[in-house]
């Protein structure tokens, strides 16, 4: 009793204590930063203000619309091309990696070192990075969104084996059936709808950052964004963003509804 | 016959599980092995169909040791000793069928268990066996639609598919209501006789044990202290193995 009540206290202190630390470091940075909170808050509505105006599409700007709908769609498949193809190669990379279904603990160790390295070097890094070899082209894209994917997947394909395929596993295993009998009857359908709702996010996600990599790349709709918005032509930029948007939204739906056929 | 003899574990050093365990139990016999949380019941059941490694000892199936199996050899004892789990584990997304005709898979080549390639014959066998612990009507119906009762019937027709000539099960009634855990009783001792199989029951209901089981194995700290007939289980041992009264449990 004394000592519950003691952690209690303990645990408050901390949560204090940790409160006042994130205070004190934000205070600090905003002084060693030279940054004026007021007038950065006041700048926020101005900001949108200006976007409000600027990048307001016109009737004019329905005329970009085929364009950027073309785009827009080559972008959507690089990212559903990617997270596929990872899904793929991560499935079979978390089988031989997790602990339940895993071959031995070094293989084990190895498979998370990879993964954890793909995921830990931020996404435009790897565009970066892939540039230097594969020039600006989509296959860049894919490539540096296939890398981060894998990295995610094969750390949460791990995890899902781990948590809902071992006992099923045990039960087999115990009927006498091989390792590759138990991998496909038991462990590939119990974690089926885990795995489908992953690469259903995963592809949201990569819907997402795509946009972002194809600034870099000079591909898909990031390309087009950016040539709009650099020869000043907002309202086209602004239909731009309008459509990935809509696009992201109507995908982030189709995905709901899908998960809840499956789950 | 099953014989088990000076078997032996720790799953770390000084901290044995298991110390000097020997028993035996002829066919048509259902064993309750009862015990304290923490005894090693679990740890003896699967060490019988050495899903966990133990350290020393004989286990003899019909007079062959399963401990000096190799791998080949071990997949074929395997699949002679069904095994039936307290949270059934049975693959929830798949059909009642598709779970009972698993138990085959230790019988058949790894490319046709990959694919599920199951005989007209074995699916016969699998109705069959529905029928009989009473499922016949949710062949089709998925594992994961079933109340805990049916899951438990299913598993215990997982493990009658393998012909098996030992049934282990680990807790087999401990996530059950009181009438789906006399019916799961029940069947594992009809079954037991029928088929004359040897059943080994880890339970915590004593009066279940006393109930239904022939001979009673009582684990304490990891030493058998009792292993007789199931009528001369006594109060005092039941004190010794618990350490503390527990005669309402027997009533
Ligand atoms: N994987 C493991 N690693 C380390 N110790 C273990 C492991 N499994 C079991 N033990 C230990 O071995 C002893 C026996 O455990 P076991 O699971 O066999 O007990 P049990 O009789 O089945 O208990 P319960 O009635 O709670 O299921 C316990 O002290 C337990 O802590
Ligand atoms: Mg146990």
């Amino acid at each position: 009793m004394q000592s519950s009540a003691k952690y209690l206290t303990r645990k408050g202190w901390y949560q204090t204590a940790i409160i006042a630390i994130i205070g004190g470091t934000y205070i600090l940075g905003s002084w060693v930063l030279n940054f004026d909170n007021l007038s950065g808050l006041m700048a926020v509505p101005r900001a949108f203000g200006w976007l409000g105006i600027n990048f307001q599409p016109t009737a004019k700007s329905v005329e970009y619309l085929p364009k950027i709908w073309q785009k827009l769609m080559q972008t959507v498949l690089l990212a559903i091309s990617s997270t596929v193809v990872a899904a793929i190669i991560s499935i079979f990379v978390a089988l031989i990696g997790s602990k339940v279904t895993g071959i031995n603990g070094f293989v084990q160790l190895i498979v998370r070192g990879i993964a954890s390295f793909f995921r830990n070097i931020p996404l435009v890094a790897w565009s970066m990075i892939l540039l230097f070899s594969f020039k600006q082209s989509d296959f860049t894209g894919f490539l540096a969104l296939l890398l981060m994917s894998i990295g995610f997947l094969i750390r949460a394909f791990m995890e899902i084996i781990e948590d809902e395929a071992s006992e099923t596993m045990l039960a087999l295993k115990a009927t006498g059936a091989s390792y590759f009998q138990v991998i496909f009857q038991a462990v590939l359908p119990q974690i089926l709808p885990s795995v489908l709702s992953w690469i259903l996010y995963m592809i949201e996600n990569n819907v997402r950052d795509a946009t972002l990599v194809g600034i870099l790349t000079g591909t898909g709709i990031g390309f087009i964004f950016d040539l709009y918005y650099k020869s000043f032509r907002f309202d086209a930029a602004g239909m731009t963003v309008l459509s990935i948007i809509i696009v992201v939204i109507g995908l982030e739906l189709i995905s709901n509804q899908i998960r809840k056929v499956i789950l | 016959m099953l014989e088990v003899k000076n078997l032996d574990k720790s799953y770390q050093k000084d901290h044995p599980a298991l110390t000097n365990i020997s028993f035996s139990v002829k066919p048509g016999t259902f064993v309750a092995i009862i015990g304290p949380s923490g005894a090693g019941k679990t740890t003896i059941l699967r060490s019988l169909n050495q899903l966990i490694k133990d350290d020393n000892g004989e286990i003899l199936l019909d007079g062959s040791n399963i401990r000096s199996a190799n791998k080949a050899q071990l997949r074929k004892y395997r699949r002679q000793i069904g095994m039936v789990f307290q949270n059934y584990n049975l693959v929830e997304r798949l059909t009642v069928i598709e779970n009972v005709l698993h138990g085959r898979l230790g019988y058949k080549s790894t490319l046709a268990g990959v694919f599920g390639r199951y005989t007209q014959a074995e699916k016969e066998e699998a109705m069959s066996l529905l029928k009989k612990v009473g499922l016949e009507d949710f062949a089709l119906q998925r594992c994961s639609e079933l109340s805990g009762g049916q899951k438990q019937r299913v598993g215990i027709a997982r493990s009658l598919i393998q012909h098996p000539k030992v049934i282990l099960c680990d807790e087999p009634i401990a996530s059950l209501d009181p009438a789906s855990a006399q019916t799961v009783m029940q069947l594992l001792k009809d079954l037991t006789e029928e088929y004359n199989l040897i059943c080994v029951a880890n339970l915590h209901q004593i009066n279940m044990a006393k109930k239904y089981a022939d001979q009673i194995i009582g684990i304490r700290k990891g030493q058998l202290v009792f292993d007789e007939a199931a009528d001369l289980l006594s109060e005092d041992i039941l004190r010794t193995l618990y350490d503390q009264d527990i005669t309402k449990e027997l009533e």
